[in-house]
């Protein structure tokens, strides 16, 4: 016994811009019920341990991690909270069982975004009340500024940054579960508003409702269940600093930081030839560029050219957000993470339909909080 | 089973008061540093670091982790924030258990952190944004009212006497006079307690345990870092058990006497540590003293039954005849807890914590518990009178 990890089961709700008709614990509901069902597991038996990952200001309640257990099997059962991205959610997950004293564990993510109606002040609020609050600067300008560092230093163009959300928009829909599938073209995105010089409208993820449930187990976990299991190779998260005035501006540092680790346990040395799929965080869609550098894919610089080259499309050699990533998809915040893995488990299963590339053995999922946060996880995933 | 063995090698911890000049991440810098010096290692060592804080509310800071990974030795590091409401400051330690058991990180440092004092008029405004936001919140109800609720629930189903559950009060703000760390510390008589101010019956003033700001932090690591790290044994106190259980968000539906998702965290803890005989006779003798969470002086009580350490209805009657005081036969709360030595949510639970490592390791100064201490438990609870978060720590030559 070798005592690894795998995802046995993914239950995707949405992601639509507003899902009205189900509140936030429905909605949950029945994404646990899709990954319960594919993991051939009853929440109530057979899982050892829950991980909710949510934040207090975008649920609008405190201490959240109260409202978490029912809809998804948990009362009377292990269940706690992480908030941050569900890819931590998924370590802690994974940490719990590699103690050994846990077979099967669950991690579900959600967003209720449309219920926020002023998201950049709810932002505004995470930002250091005494040193960087006061000078208002919403979560879009701080993004604006990294931009403009991200450009001049790997001299990468403005097309290549619309491309980003040309590919994505238009990888969206080829995905049943992607709120923003939009025949797109460069000119859309380069003449959509300016919002914060140089960030404009058309680059920035807007916002989706949706909810991911997963089951993760150990090789005794799934014993002789039909599943169809996703081993986690590697799986790390980081932070570089939360203040402005402290943070790396340079680099996408956090990246860079887990990256290093998890390649190391899944023993990646080329992670351009070694991985096949690739969901990497494009809220904003320069990051995306950005993040395959600091990732270590591609060289500084070189992103933007390979995506100009068509590298990064569905056809390309190495496809980056096949599901539209957050450009497509919606932006979930906190569920960011937990989709990527679900995409790349699609992939890796070869149950990705239209969107599927062929012989995808090995994929990597990799997150980013958003602004102002410099926090950062990533799972290296492998087929069976 | 494939676990490592993870031991606590140090503590840390502010003093709780108000402390309105300091800010969160200045606490949670105090309470770290403390806790690396002690362990005689700098924050290179660290391989993770974990952090726990109850409602950002209180703090008006969003993603309130991130704000504070600077202080608590997070900056380029895996930091991670784990959420159970007031159990919190229990389940933090948990989390460093298993970033260490399972092999992912070595050396880990553990920081609960709370402040209080920010929210002005009261914590209790932060309170209110707990409840379900249809059903419960536009009843302005508040946590005095809704543990009134609880408490008497418990009073009317054992009838049980207020001065049985007074004394509680009496014994913990008492212990509290030896703990540094203590705002509350002062020895009351039983009818100063019954006859403090009325807040919402049967709750009253010197039930409650005081509102305050601190931060409380721990070193956890494998048992080959701590033999690289030359640190003794002496100075070390194992984690032996682990348990957490989150029960239903429909409060209203509970049985309020009996908390029975402590039970069920409490046997997963005690299976763990391989006890596998639950009666309250034998899990007394096993261990050496309890920590339960005492934010109210009824919760030390309803705790020890849920804990399976006195049998229902039992724990009352026991703490008024003195057998948990300090120097009685099963002391419970030496530390002074959270009605002697103050709440700061998620670091009141770390003090707990904190205090199974200062008795076994023999550095609990003037609390430090007579005869042989090899094991100890600490329990918080919290969410919406759902969680039950339990910790078991033995000493650092106890097999």
């Amino acid at each position: 016994m070798t005592n690894k990890v795998a995802i046995i089961g993914v239950g995707i709700e949405g992601f639509r811009s507003s899902i009205r008709e189900l509140s936030y614990k429905e909605m949950v509901y029945q994404a646990a019920v899709k990954a319960y069902s594919d993991a051939q597991v009853n929440p109530r038996d057979d899982v050892d341990t829950f991980i909710s990952c949510e934040e207090d200001f975008n649920m609008g309640t405190s201490i959240t991690d109260e409202y978490a257990p029912d809809q998804i099997g948990g009362a009377q059962r292990p269940v706690h909270t992480i908030t941050g991205d569900g890819i931590q959610g998924m370590a802690a997950a994974y940490m719990q069982i590699k103690t050994g004293m846990f077979d099967i564990a669950v991690v579900e993510a959600q967003s209720r975004a449309s219920d926020i109606l002023t998201h950049n002040q709810i932002q505004h609020f995470a930002l250091d009340p005494l040193y960087v609050r006061q000078f208002d600067a919403t979560h879009h300008t701080a993004a604006a500024l990294e931009k403009q560092i991200y450009l001049k230093r790997s001299n990468t163009s403005e097309d290549a940054v619309a491309e980003v959300a040309v590919k994505n928009h238009n990888n969206a829909l080829f995905n049943p579960n992607a709120a923003y599938g939009i025949k797109a073209t460069k000119q859309d995105i380069l003449q959509s508003k300016m919002i914060a010089t140089p960030l404009r409208s058309g680059e920035v993820s807007e916002s989706a409702d949706g909810a991911v449930v997963i089951v993760l187990a150990s090789e005794k976990g799934i014993g002789n269940r039909d599943v169809d299991p996703v081993w986690i190779n590697g799986i790390s998260y980081a932070t570089n600093s939360p203040n402005f005035h402290t943070r790396d501006w340079q680099t996408a540092k956090y990246a860079e930081l887990c990256a290093k680790k998890a390649y190391e346990m899944a023993s990646i040395t080329n992670p351009k030839s070694q991985i096949d799929v690739f969901e990497i965080d494009d809220t904003y869609a320069f990051k995306e560029l950005q993040h395959l550098e600091a990732l270590g894919i591609y060289e500084s610089g070189e992103a933007g050219k390979a995506l100009l080259n068509g590298e990064l499309g569905r056809k390309g050699s190495n496809p980056v957000n096949t599901s539209g990533g957050t450009i497509g998809m919606g932006n979930g915040h906190d569920v960011n993470g937990l989709q990527r893995v679900a995409e790349v488990v699609h992939q890796l299963r070869g149950h990705a339909g239209k969107r599927q590339i062929s012989g995808a053995k090995t994929g990597l999922a990799f997150s980013w909080r958003g602004v102002p946060t410099t926090a950062g996880a990533i799972a290296v995933l492998g087929g069976n | 089973m494939s676990s490592k063995k993870v031991g606590m090698v140090s503590v840390g911890l502010t003093r709780f008061n108000r402390r309105s000049k300091e800010t969160p991440k200045e606490l949670a810098y105090y309470s770290s540093k403390m806790a690396l010096d002690e362990a005689g290692i700098t924050r290179k060592d660290l391989d993770g670091v974990i952090i726990g804080s109850a409602p950002d509310a209180f703090d008006g800071v969003h993603q309130k982790h991130e704000y504070l990974t600077d202080g608590s030795g997070g900056f380029n590091k895996p930091t991670m924030r784990g959420y159970v409401g007031g159990g919190t400051g229990v389940f933090s330690p948990i989390q460093g258990w298993y970033s260490v058991a399972s092999g992912v990180h070595d050396v880990v440092m553990v920081t609960t952190e709370e402040k209080m004092s920010s929210i002005q008029p009261s914590a209790q405004a932060g309170f209110l944004t707990i409840f379900d936001n249809l059903i419960e919140r536009p009843l302005g109800p508040n946590l005095v009212w809704i543990f009134a609720l609880e408490m008497k629930r418990y009073m009317e189903t054992y009838g049980i006497p207020k001065e049985h559950i007074a004394s509680v009060s009496v014994k913990n703000k008492g212990n509290a006079i030896d703990h540094p760390s203590a705002m509350l510390g002062k020895n009351f008589t039983l009818d100063e307690v019954l006859n403090s101010e009325i807040l919402c019956d049967p709750v009253r003033l010197l039930d409650i345990s005081p509102v305050a700001d601190g931060a409380v932090s721990f070193v956890m690591m494998t048992e080959e870092k701590i033999k690289e790290f030359g640190i003794s044994k002496d100075d070390v106190a194992w984690v032996d058990g682990v348990g957490w259980n989150v029960d239903t968000t429909m409060w209203t539906n509970r049985d309020l006497s009996y908390p029975k998702y402590v039970e069920k965290a409490a046997k997963q803890a005690y299976n763990m540590a391989g006890q596998k005989d639950h009666s309250p006779e034998v899990l007394r003798k096993w261990l050496s003293f309890a920590e339960p969470y005492d934010p109210f002086n009824y919760k030390e009580l309803h705790h020890l039954e849920g804990l399976q350490l006195f049998a229902k209805g039992e724990a009352p009657k026991a703490a008024f005849d003195g057998v948990t005081a300090r120097d009685g036969d099963f002391p419970v709360t030496p530390s002074g807890g959270l009605l002697g030595v103050g709440n700061p949510i998620a670091a009141a639970a770390g003090m707990k914590s904190a205090e199974l490592y200062l008795q076994l390791t023999g550095k609990a100064g003037k609390r430090q518990l007579s005869g042989d201490v090899t094991r100890g438990l600490a329990q918080a609870w919290g969410d919406l009178m759902q969680v039950g978060t339990v910790l078991i720590l033995k000493g650092g030559r106890v097999d």
